[in-house]
């Protein structure tokens, strides 16, 4: 849930430092350039985490940007998604490369029994049925 | 007679023709084949029929009959609550609430929510070029205005990426834009713009243009830390023909958020006609169609307002005026909107300049979504609206109308020290990586480097090898910042580390988030509050100061500084000595030269750059030759052209007097005429030479003799003398006017040549 006073949180590097973490869990202040040098940090700090773009969802529906937030949640769930599964659910949902409407279902299907990504395999599922109806399953090359 | 013009045909349609302008092709206003700025006779009528909480038509399409674009409009753009409301409101009253103080822009943007895109097509379609202007001004959704840069070059040369880079983030841009020539140098190119910002600031945010998958890898490298080329059409077909959906940018969008990257989609009028598929549909119904997807994505800003279609949006009639509605319109949805001016619309400078002031005027978070801070030629996108060349024009703007379109003037010597500072970092990293060597001759031939053409550097195949390396060993923002600190530049990497630390917290994700001093600045910490006069953004303070500041300014203290170096070598060139006061002469051949009070003393060379010493051997030789006399006397009373010769001329024997000003303004006067009528007048000084004061002389002579000499003429080929020398003219009176004592007699001088 979120409420006008969530975009008091923003921002939230400098409010509400506390809560965030770095891509590995440690603390924001654990990336420092000296750490980075000596390797107790390094490039999986430099990450957004789930839970920070929830936050930044609650602000955004705080500051009256449902869409944004809606983005920022969707976004969330596939912080966990491998990159190589991003890409590859990416391309599926262009034009004329699924061929069928099923690849689309299963694609969404995987989404949500492997990644609990609900709103990602919502998504897929309502570009499948949009597609359908567009005729958009035919190869295009 | 054959003088190279085609023969029975107006002279002037040559001139017409060699002008910039000529290359411009205006298309003829046709709908039917998309030929037209707003309101196709086919754009359909706004409506929106809601059955049991759900859209069954949209503007005038039933939903079973939605294209892709409808259906997504209408499940993702559309509150259907505040469309009950909003669709009965008519129009006209709907564009009069976007220009009305009295009618924030919270609740502007509520009501956007429940348009469709033909009701917005309409509403802002209402708007004037000075009312749209005005409602982009309440609509922005951040406080302060801001600017993004291309930083390109034809080599994709990385240390001369750097060194653009620090120059343009010195020059205030907020967000860097590279691409490259060749595919593979895009990691180089990254990293190098990467490193060249931060040795300026932390926090500049940077992206490279490229194919999506690897520009999701650059951003996951932290290599770069935005993106904005998701591209979005108006009509299915062409979205298609983009090799994408709604859908498919929707889940790209949620993608590049998941892995921290600011994300904008682009849109903008031309498209659809370029690619054919446009619907005999208005440029601007297309773009409100767009707009309501981007929206609908959860997408947080767009990239709009012509963009690549830009010379087809501004060949058509209102096609200009229709890319700056479109940026209201992003406004007005609550986008953030870097509002195109990127790629050049017109071969002409005027049309071009004109195009800009609008959103410049009214202030958008992004003035440019590309504004070419390299040398034209190294523009790898397209040559921009303004270019290198043209960033000092850019801060005149800004200056003339004293608003904030993002940049300032810096001196020499800070740019300087920034890309010296930028080309030292990205060579420490390339050397502490191991990914390329970098020589005292590359490095010293970036440094003055206007552009590429004056830089000896790495080879395009040698800027590919160094991206290879990158592949090969990973680089990334973690693995530059270990590196910069090992070499020392702890600065550099500290401002790297503001970007490492955003990653984390995502502030910068929200809408028209930029980094200004290390910190975020959005549209959720700083909105546009403006509600008019009085209130909103206005630049003060030391922000103000660099906006009046300019590399060519002058100023009194100048003027002084300069009239006194040569001052002292007047001084040894010649004396005006006093004699006492001036009475009336006897010699009836007698011409009285009558200087201003501070000629050949606190001033000593016209604005014609003559000296003073050397104005008076002319003068006093044309009148000898003209069979005169010259006497000198040096008017202390006033230094105004017209009084002096007229005293001059009643103190003459002959009654006739020149009166010179110390800028070399020229007057030949007769006694007895009233003081603004005269001989000749000579008042474009800075176009008079010594010749012409030699004749001056000369001609005074033949009045004193009673003759009626041939004027002397000064051409003036219709040369805009104004902005060139007004501002020294006016100082230099300044001090003259000063200098006049209104009780002070006219006193006789000796002149005394010191050769």
């Amino acid at each position: 849930m979120s409420s006008p006073t969530d975009a008091d949180l923003y921002p939230v590097a400098e409010r509400r430092p506390d809560l965030l973490t770095t891509g590995t869990g440690a603390p924001l202040d654990h990336l420092t350039v000296e750490n980075l040098a000596s390797g107790s940090a390094g490039q999986a700090d430099i990450a957004i985490s789930a839970d920070a773009l929830r936050l930044q969802a609650r602000v955004a529906r705080g500051a009256g940007r449902s869409r944004l937030a809606e983005n920022f949640e969707r976004g969330a769930e596939l912080v966990a998604v491998p990159d190589a599964v991003v890409l590859e659910i990416y391309e599926l949902l262009r034009p004329g490369r699924a061929a069928s409407i099923d690849i689309l279902l299963q694609a969404a299907d995987g989404l949500r029994r492997d990644y609990g990504a609900e709103r990602i395999a919502l998504l897929v599922e309502e570009a499948a049925a949009t597609y359908l109806r567009r005729g958009l399953f035919r190869r295009r090359f | 007679m054959n003088d190279g013009s085609t023969p029975n045909r107006w002279k002037r349609y040559d001139h017409w023709d060699e002008k910039p302008l000529a290359q411009d092709r205006f298309a003829v206003e046709d709908a039917e084949h998309g030929f037209c700025a707003v309101a196709s006779p086919w754009d359909p009528a706004p409506g929106l029929v809601i059955e049991g909480g759900r859209i069954a038509a949209m503007d005038g399409k039933p939903a079973a009959d939605f294209d892709m674009i409808d259906s997504f409009i209408a499940s993702h753009h559309i509150d259907p609550e505040v469309a009950v409301e909003v669709m009965a409101i008519d129009s006209t009253d709907l564009a009069r609430r976007l220009v009305d103080i009295a009618v924030p822009r919270a609740e502007l943007v509520r009501l956007a929510t429940g348009m469709t895109p033909a009701k917005l097509a309409e509403v802002v379609g209402k708007l004037s070029a000075a009312e749209l202007t005005f409602a982009q001004s309440k609509l922005r959704a951040r406080l302060q205005p801001g600017n993004q840069a291309h930083v390109t070059n034809a080599k994709d040369d990385p240390i001369q990426m750097a060194a653009d880079a620090a120059t343009a983030a010195l020059y205030g841009f907020d967000e860097l834009e590279t691409t490259v020539r060749v595919a593979r140098n895009a990691r180089t190119c990254a990293l190098a713009l990467t490193v060249g910002a931060a040795a300026v600031r932390g926090g500049v945010l940077v992206q490279c243009s490229i194919e999506e998958a690897e520009e999701l890898r650059l951003g996951m490298a932290g290599l770069t830390s935005y993106t904005e080329t998701m591209s979005v059409y108006g009509t299915e077909d062409v979205f298609i023909d983009g090799d994408d959906t709604p859908w498919s940018k929707a889940f790209l969008t949620a993608a590049y958020t998941s892995r921290g990257l600011k994300a904008r989609c682009t849109s903008g009028a031309g498209s659809e006609v370029l690619m054919a598929f446009h619907e005999k549909k208005s440029m601007l119904y297309l773009e409100a169609r767009c707009l309501c997807v981007q929206r609908g994505m959860g997408v947080q800003g767009t990239q709009n307002g012509g963009i690549d279609g830009a010379s087809v949006a501004g060949s058509v009639p209102g096609g200009v005026k229709e890319m700056f509605a479109e940026n209201v319109m992003a406004a007005l949805l609550d986008l953030e909107c870097a509002s195109g001016n990127d790629t050049r619309h017109s071969h002409s400078d005027m049309r071009v300049a004109a195009r800009v002031l609008p959103p410049l005027l009214a202030g958008t978070d992004l003035i440019c979504s590309g504004f070419g801070s390299i040398a034209g030629y190294d523009n790898s996108f397209a040559l921009s609206s303004f270019n290198g060349s043209e960033l000092e024009e850019y801060l005149a703007l800004q200056r003339d109308y004293m608003v904030d379109g993002g940049l300032a003037h810096v001196p020499e010597d800070a740019v300087m020290a920034a890309r010296s500072s930028a080309i030292e970092a990205i060579s420490a990293v390339l050397e502490e990586l191991e990914l390329a060597t970098v020589t005292v001759a590359q490095k010293a031939s970036v440094l003055h480097a206007h552009g590429s053409q004056d830089t000896t550097t790495y080879s395009l195949g040698a800027v590919a090898a160094i991206n290879h390396a990158m592949e090969d060993k990973a680089v990334n923002l973690a693995d530059v910042i270990a590196a910069l600190h090992r070499r020392g530049f702890d600065v550099v990497a500290e401002n790297l580390l503001v970007m490492a630390r955003q990653r984390v917290a995502g502030d910068y994700l929200q809408t028209a988030a930029v980094i200004r001093g290390g910190k975020v600045v959005s549209a959720v910490n700083q909105p546009n509050d403006y509600r008019g006069p009085g209130t909103g953004y206005t630049p003060d303070g030391l922000r103000r100061d660099a906006l009046a500041r300019m590399r060519t300014q002058i100023g009194r203290p100048d003027v002084m500084a300069a009239e006194g170096r040569i001052g002292d070598e007047e001084r040894r060139a010649f004396r005006l000595v006093p004699k006492g006061t001036a009475a009336k002469g006897e010699d009836l051949r007698e011409v009285v030269i009558a200087v201003s009070p501070g000629f050949g003393a606190e001033l000593n060379k016209t604005t014609g750059e003559c000296r003073h010493s050397e104005v008076l051997r002319m003068l006093t030789q044309g009148i000898a030759e003209g069979g005169g006399t010259a006497r000198i006397v040096r008017i202390r009373h006033t230094a105004d052209t017209s009084f002096m010769g007229l005293t001059g001329a009643r103190l003459a024997g002959s009654g006739i007097a020149i009166g010179i000003q110390g800028k070399g303004t020229t007057v030949i006067q007769k006694a007895g005429l009233a003081p603004h009528t005269n001989l000749e007048l000579f008042p474009q000084a800075p176009l008079i030479t010594l010749a012409h004061y030699r004749q001056i002389g000369a001609n005074a002579a033949a009045f004193a003799r009673g003759e009626s000499p041939e004027p002397v003429v000064i051409p003036p080929y219709g040369d805009a003398l104004g902005a060139k020398f007004h501002v020294r003219t006016a100082l230099l009176y300044h001090i003259e006017a000063d200098l006049a004592d209104p009780t002070a007699e006219p006193e006789d001088l000796d002149l005394v040549f010191s050769d």
